[in-house]
């Protein structure tokens, strides 16, 4: 009885065949909005930490107050000043938009000071070499300082792309279009929690593979001492 | 500039929504204070575990925390705030949000701490117990103190992301500060009060963030 209860409440086939459709297409802008965010939150954070290599100082000042600045905010705080807040000056943006800039302009801080980091591990000796052999700043940073820097980058880039793409999940609270959006109005235009379990199951479907590979990752570029 | 002064920073409205600001802020402290440390101590259960090397058991806290790293915190908290009341469960609302943060945060600060474990080399242990020392004692005195040295960045780092977290409670209406600075803001047709909230997570937050900055870059050049 207490069973039939539970399948009846969560693993309601009915209304699953309702509302599968709404989820997969969920699901679609939930992987669009997050490749989105990596794109853009990866360049411009590897481009800020280039800049900062340059020395240049109200440049580098102002970076890192951005790098503080967007580690310390919430996302979810970000996403609403930017929906929210911004309109009544005159600065609307779509739901997709704001969610998109928020958590670009986050990750973008954790990866500059990720690829920062990179770069100082990089040692002195090798920008050196590179200069005297003729290459400019910009070819050292390009083909010797960076290709180094990277591999150490990797296992903290991975997390913290997994931890920001999880991040699409906040565009519902501005009613993006992505998974838990359809999950929870289907929810309570059911008056049942089916389509909350085929939302969760619908981010285990995308995040479980990538969760994994990066345990692979971690341990193939680990850091050998 | 004038608009804006009057949109983002108007100081009347701020002082009207100031109590109901402040109130937001205590409830995130408290939050925040249930959680990190029940998310600590569980963490650090579910690595000393692991430490075991028990087969069968580590393929389960492998499952554990692998599901609820690949589970986002808010679908978490959505389907627990959405399902227990259907499974006959109808627990306080604080309860199910920090019942949903400590799944989420547990299994984060277990990976750190089962990575501190692991950076502790094994002729430590062997030391400790051949002086005569138990393995509880090993563990207590000799293994933890190291491990948890090797990691603190990374358990600084967790912590604040844990703070940060606290913000999504607002969705299912607990009152912390985001959800009273978005009904200060409805109410008063104002971004001040929402501006207000942002600036006061970056007051608060700020020094985790440059302490975590500090750490990892000394751990970095020591390298």
């Amino acid at each position: 009885m207490e069973l039939q209860r539970l399948i009846f409440s969560f693993f309601n086939a009915e209304v699953a065949a309702r509302y599968w459709p709404d989820i997969l297409y969920g699901m679609w802008v939930t992987a669009y909005l997050g490749a989105a965010v990596i794109a853009a939150g990866l360049a411009a954070g590897l481009g800020l930490a280039m800049l900062r290599s340059f020395h240049f100082r109200p440049a580098s000042f102002a970076i890192v107050v951005f790098a503080d600045a967007f580690r310390a905010l919430p996302p979810l705080v970000v996403i609403i000043v930017l929906f929210f807040a911004f309109p009544y000056v005159g600065l609307a943006m779509s739901a997709f938009t704001a969610t998109w800039l928020a958590l670009s302009l986050v990750l973008a801080a954790f990866a500059e000071e990720i690829f920062w980091a990179g770069i100082l591990s990089v040692p002195k000796g090798q920008t050196e070499a590179a200069r005297s052999t003729g290459m400019s700043r910009l070819q050292t940073l390009a083909y010797v300082v960076i290709p180094q820097a990277v591999r150490l980058t990797i296992p903290p880039l991975t997390n913290r792309m997994i931890a920001i793409t999880k991040g699409t999940a906040l565009g519902s609270v501005v009613a993006v279009h992505e998974i838990i959006y359809y999950a929870s109005s289907g929810a309570s235009e059911a008056g049942n929690p089916t389509p909350l379990t085929l939302g969760a199951l619908a981010y285990l479907a995308i995040f479980l593979p990538v969760v994994l590979a990066s345990r692979w990752i971690e341990t193939r570029f680990a850091w050998k001492r | 500039m004038d608009q804006i002064l009057q949109v983002f920073f108007n100081v009347a409205i701020l002082e009207r929504v100031w109590p109901f600001l402040w109130r937001g802020v205590q409830m995130t402290v408290a939050l925040s204070f249930v959680v990190v440390p029940i998310g600590l101590a569980s963490g650090l259960a579910v690595a000393m575990l692991y430490h075991l090397h028990r087969k069968w058991l580590n393929r389960l806290l492998s499952a554990y925390v692998d599901f609820f790293r690949a589970f986002p915190p808010l679908v978490l908290l959505l389907f627990i705030y959405g399902g227990l009341p259907f499974l006959g469960l109808d627990l306080p609302l604080f309860a199910t949000v920090a019942l949903a943060f400590l799944l989420n945060t547990s299994s984060y600060y277990g990976e750190i701490f089962r990575a501190g474990l692991e950076s502790v080399p094994s002729g430590q242990a062997e030391a400790a117990r051949s002086t005569g020392l138990s393995r509880w004692q090993t563990m207590l005195w000799v293994i933890l103190p190291q491990a948890a040295r090797n990691v603190l960045p990374d358990l600084i780092s967790n912590t604040l992301e844990v703070i940060k977290l606290t913000t999504l409670a607002s969705v299912v209406g607990f009152t912390e500060l985001l959800n009273n600075a978005r009904n200060a803001q409805a109410l008063t047709y104002n971004a001040t009060p929402v501006v207000a909230a942002a600036l006061i997570y970056l007051v608060l937050l700020w020094p985790l963030v440059r302490l975590v900055s500090r750490l990892e870059h000394k751990s970095i050049a020591l390298r």
